[in-house]
């Protein structure tokens, strides 16, 4: 049960895919310009690493070390095929929102990375889990930095989402600053840059701040035991 | 020892042929189911956005299969042919949907795609693609602003030929302070595809007839 937990923790906070180890950047700096796209993206990356890690976990015996690599890059390719066809004839509407990013998640390193440095040596269910709590965390960061460069670029939150939800959810649109004429930098690529350096510096600070806090408490409670 | 490396060496070319037969057997079934919905969604896909520029009550053919292939030409921009979509109310050409691309843009090519009517003036028209800058460029695109608009109902024997260009170059087209690349380069492109539409007026409408017997 502990083990889960750690996976969990390791996907969102610890080992956080773009906030700690900093893989597959290129997507997230692409394509962040909005929350719902950020958000979006991370969903879909989401998806593939759980599958890729629960596909190659089981098969993980029969591959020889040698040749691990292009079966791992032969299985994700398959399977990221099978989910951008599949998404864009059984939900088209949700192509049109996700259609562009989807091949890109082949080459985002950070899938072939939790397969080899997870799904090659765990069992299935946890591997399946690894997948998704990572592509979770990633979720966050790119919604979080979507959110960010949305809301200092435009004004608005949650812009685009009448494209994955239909006209009716025009108005969970939220103006934040009315009247706002616009911070072209946050829409353009340094933008992306500039967000992520941010939340990575907020992420050390949290943990810093973290790791401060309980040395203090535990040099406090060795006097309070002598005395 | 070698006739080990050998084994141990087909052993592991097996194992990579196995995968890549399954992996492209399992492509091939997807590929096989997926075609037909695909296939469905993007034609009605398109048809909707040909209903934004050609109103419905133009026409009463079927607009999606009646086409003329049209050949790489300076006009219209574009480098690989293409087609034109045929709109005929009771046998009678009512319009044409034309695909044009410019490569005058800020940033790669505006792909547009421009219905006229029969008469030479403008149905509507609307861009497909583009990679102007988000924010200064971009109200070229529906999405972003109605400026794309102020082309309907315009013709070439309305705005005589000087009056084709924004206003910053002594035309009549309104533009955003900031980008003039952008809407310079739609304005020409719209007036070039009108003058596509004239010139080859006759080729549109004679090899329609042609494309509906070969249907047939």
């Amino acid at each position: 049960m502990s083990m889960y937990k750690e996976i969990t923790f390791n996907g969102l906070w610890k080992q956080n895919p773009a906030a700690v180890q900093l893989l597959g950047l290129c997507p997230t700096l692409a394509v962040t310009t909005s929350a719902v796209n950020g958000i979006s993206l991370g969903l879909a990356t989401a998806l593939v690493m759980s599958a890729a890690n629960g596909a190659i976990s089981p098969v993980r015996k029969f591959v020889p070390n040698e040749i691990r690599v292009p079966v791992f890059i032969l299985v994700i390719a398959a399977l990221v095929t099978v989910i951008d066809l599949s998404i864009n004839a059984f939900a088209h509407p949700l192509h049109k929102v996700l259609g562009i990013f989807i091949p890109l998640i082949v080459v985002n390193c950070i899938v072939l990375a939790r397969v080899e440095s997870f799904a090659a040596k765990n069992e299935s269910v946890p591997s399946l889990l690894d997948g998704f709590m990572m592509g979770l965390g990633l979720t966050l960061v790119l919604g979080l930095l979507g959110g960010i460069r949305e809301l200092v670029g435009k004004g608005t939150l949650l812009s685009g989402l009448d494209l994955a939800f239909g006209p009716a959810a025009k108005q969970f649109v939220l103006t934040v600053i009315p009247d706002y004429h616009g911070f072209l930098l946050a829409i353009l690529p340094p933008g992306a840059f500039l967000g992520l350096g941010a939340i990575i510096a907020l992420r050390n600070w949290i943990e810093i701040r973290n790791a401060e806090k309980s040395s203090t408490s535990s040099h406090q409670a060795e006097p309070a035991m002598s005395h | 020892m070698s006739e080990s490396i050998i084994k141990h060496a087909l052993k592991t070319a097996a194992t990579l042929i196995v995968f890549a037969f399954v992996g492209t057997a399992m492509l091939a079934y997807i590929f096989d189911i997926t075609r037909a919905p695909i296939e469905a969604s993007e034609r009605a896909a398109r048809l909707a956005l040909f209903k934004q520029i050609l109103p419905e009550s133009a026409y009463n053919n079927a607009l999606l299969n009646e086409t003329v292939d049209i050949a790489p030409n300076e006009l219209l921009g574009n480098r690989l042919p293409t087609v034109a979509n045929i709109a005929k109310l009771d046998g009678q050409l009512s319009g044409v949907i034309l695909e044009a691309v410019t490569h005058d843009g800020y940033s790669g090519d505006i792909k547009l795609l421009i219905a006229i009517n029969a008469d030479g003036t403008v149905s509507g028209v609307r861009v497909l693609t583009h990679k102007e800058t988000p924010g200064l460029g971009d109200y070229i695109d529906i999405a972003h602003g109605n400026w794309i608009k102020l082309f309907d109902g315009e013709s070439l024997s309305k705005t005589p030929a000087k009056q084709w260009q924004v206003k910053k170059d002594g035309g009549q087209f309104d533009y955003m302070v900031g980008a003039t690349i952008t809407p310079r380069a739609v304005v020409k492109a719209v007036f070039k595809a009108l003058q596509f539409f004239e010139q080859n007026k006759e080729v549109l409408s004679a090899s329609s007839t042609k494309a509906q017997t070969q249907k047939d």
